[in-house]
């Protein structure tokens, strides 16, 4: 067990935070702090480092109950706006995904694809209290014997709405590419044929999960901004994959960890939870998601000092090495270049392009700080940690 | 040298002259058409830039107004609808002229219309479709 000089607990956090004293600094404020303070002064100056990250993520859906508007059906298959939930779990019970493209679209019969409209664009469409359209259809049964049922509803009919991703909040990501001669629509984007563009997504030095590498405070439990409103960690995500590479400070080099998140969509805002269509790949939801980081001691001032600088992206090719599985790292960028719009790659420049807004994560950031200086949010702290590895240092 | 680029629209009636082919003898402007279409109607839609002496360019204008053409810089064809941009900036990769370009201190996504060709290709490269083209919109069947 590492001896710190500073050592502070969620509970002496969150006294500060309710009692208004709490310093509360965002990622990139951070950055600046721990370079001209060093880590300890900064461990007991700053209490919470607030980050964010606002970008298409798929693997995001939210727990719908229909009733009790909707009585005495056994829903088998249900359509909001013609989009398909999954109906598959109890008589009024539904999931919808945000990458479920409507029940009549072309897909990629007309290639590209533009996939206008998809389950993310029904939660975003709920959130602004817009009218949707739903229709359940059942095989009936004796106690519930309707068989068809077509209404039109907004979130406040709905009785229970929980946003529940199985997958955010990436820690680092590919930077996609295409070495091939023909054009590709992939869910990085559209790659331009022999280099042509480097497309990524990250919020780099505030991206949550690369100010806390190892997930030494964040785990089950974990209080965080979540589409506008308030959410939780419920554990690690899907491919959520700890043991990847690391460099000297723990930061990841390519993906690794990720969060399965809720939170109750009806205090959720549409600014921060968006339907998106990505050409020739399918639709998905950007996501707007912030953790609060507790500085417990001198190493989490160190890990939230992360700077665009210490953070690797591995370049892939999607034109032929993703397609076919392999996962070769054509070369290693810094997130600073990605940033600086062009980077290097065997000696070609390459503009890059970001598909995960900055400006969108610093304002999460931003909020959440708000929230908690105003002590109007308290930290959660984890019942269980997520899986990690071994530190480096 | 003065360069406009702009969008114009031709009826039905005039669509067979050629007037592009004019401006360049008469008044000695360089054209670069960008896109050209006759529509089921005979209307004409063509974006096209012209470039030449300021003086020139202008009667050249003057030139295609008096034939019926309805003239309009592109500038006034193309807007960026800032309630739905969600500023993740996927645009500025493919954007050939950089009309729609960062801001690298800040990361905005910055759109100046005065710089777009009117290609198109940002429409629907954009996750959340922000970007209005009128003459992309135009109705085919009138």
């Amino acid at each position: 067990m590492a001896h710190y000089q500073v050592n502070k607990t969620f509970q002496e956090i969150n006294e500060k935070i309710r009692s208004g004293k709490a310093v509360v600094v965002t990622a990139e404020e951070m950055v600046g702090i721990v370079r001209k303070h060093g880590e300890v002064k900064a461990a007991k100056k700053v209490d919470v480092v607030t980050t964010g990250t606002f970008s298409p993520m798929c693997s995001s859906g939210a727990f719908i109950n229909l009733g009790p508007g909707i009585s005495g059906i056994k829903a088998a298959q249900v359509w909001f706006n013609g989009v398909p939930a999954y109906a598959g779990l109890a008589a009024i019970d539904v999931y919808i995904g945000a990458t479920e493209p409507r029940s009549n679209d072309p897909l990629n019969t007309i290639y590209p694809g533009e996939f206008l409209y998809g389950g993310g664009h029904v939660i975003q469409d709920l959130l602004s209290g817009k009218t949707v359209h739903l229709v359940a259809e059942a095989y009936g049964t004796h106690c519930y014997p309707r068989k068809c049922i077509e209404r039109e509803i907004t979130l406040a009919d709905l009785p229970f709405a929980r946003l529940c991703n199985p997958r955010n909040s990436s820690q680092n990501y590919n930077c996609a590419v295409n070495v091939t001669d023909k054009t590709v629509y992939s869910y990085m984007g559209t790659l331009k044929p022999r280099l042509g563009n480097a497309n990524y997504c990250t919020s780099g030095q505030l991206n949550p999960l690369l100010n806390d590498p190892y997930y030494q405070t964040i785990g089950t439990g974990t209080r965080i901004f979540l589409g506008g409103g308030v959410g939780y960690v419920i554990s690690e995500g899907t491919q959520h994959h700890p043991d990847t590479p690391r460099t000297e400070r723990g930061i990841p080099r390519g993906t690794a960890g990720t969060l399965m998140v809720t939170g109750d969509l009806k205090q959720m805002d549409p600014r921060w939870l968006v339907g998106v269509s990505i050409l020739g790949y399918g639709c998905s939801m950007a996501v707007g998601l912030g953790i609060p980081i507790p500085i417990l001691n001198e190493e989490m001032a160190m890990r939230t000092a992360v700077s665009d600088e210490d953070i690797l992206v591995p370049v892939v090719d999607y034109g032929r090495d993703y397609p076919d599985g392999k996962n070769r790292h054509l070369s290693e960028v810094t997130y600073a270049q990605l940033r600086s719009g062009s980077i290097s790659i065997d000696g070609k420049e390459v503009p890059t392009a970001p598909l995960s807004s900055y400006i969108r994560a610093r304002e999460i950031a931003k909020i959440l700080k708000k929230w908690i200086s105003d002590g109007r949010f308290l930290l959660g702290e984890p019942q269980e940690l997520l899986p990690s590895q071994p530190k480096h240092s | 040298m003065y360069k406009k680029m702009l969008v114009l629209r031709f009826p039905a009636e005039i669509t067979d002259k050629p007037l592009i082919c004019t401006l360049s003898r008469r008044l000695d402007l360089c054209f670069n058409i960008l896109k050209a279409k006759i529509l089921p109607g005979r209307e004409g839609l063509m974006v096209l830039e012209l470039s030449g002496h300021k003086n020139q360019v202008n009667e050249g204008l003057r030139y295609l107004k008096a034939q019926g053409v309805r003239v309009k810089p592109v500038e006034q064809e193309i807007r960026r609808n800032n309630d739905i941009c969600i500023q993740c900036g996927v645009c500025t990769g493919i954007c050939p002229t950089h009309a729609l370009h960062m801001n690298r201190e800040t990361m905005e996504v910055i759109f100046d219309p005065n710089r777009c060709s009117g290609c198109e290709l940002c429409m629907a490269i954009c996750p959340v479709r922000a970007m209005e083209i009128q003459f992309s919109t135009d109705k085919v069947l009138v």
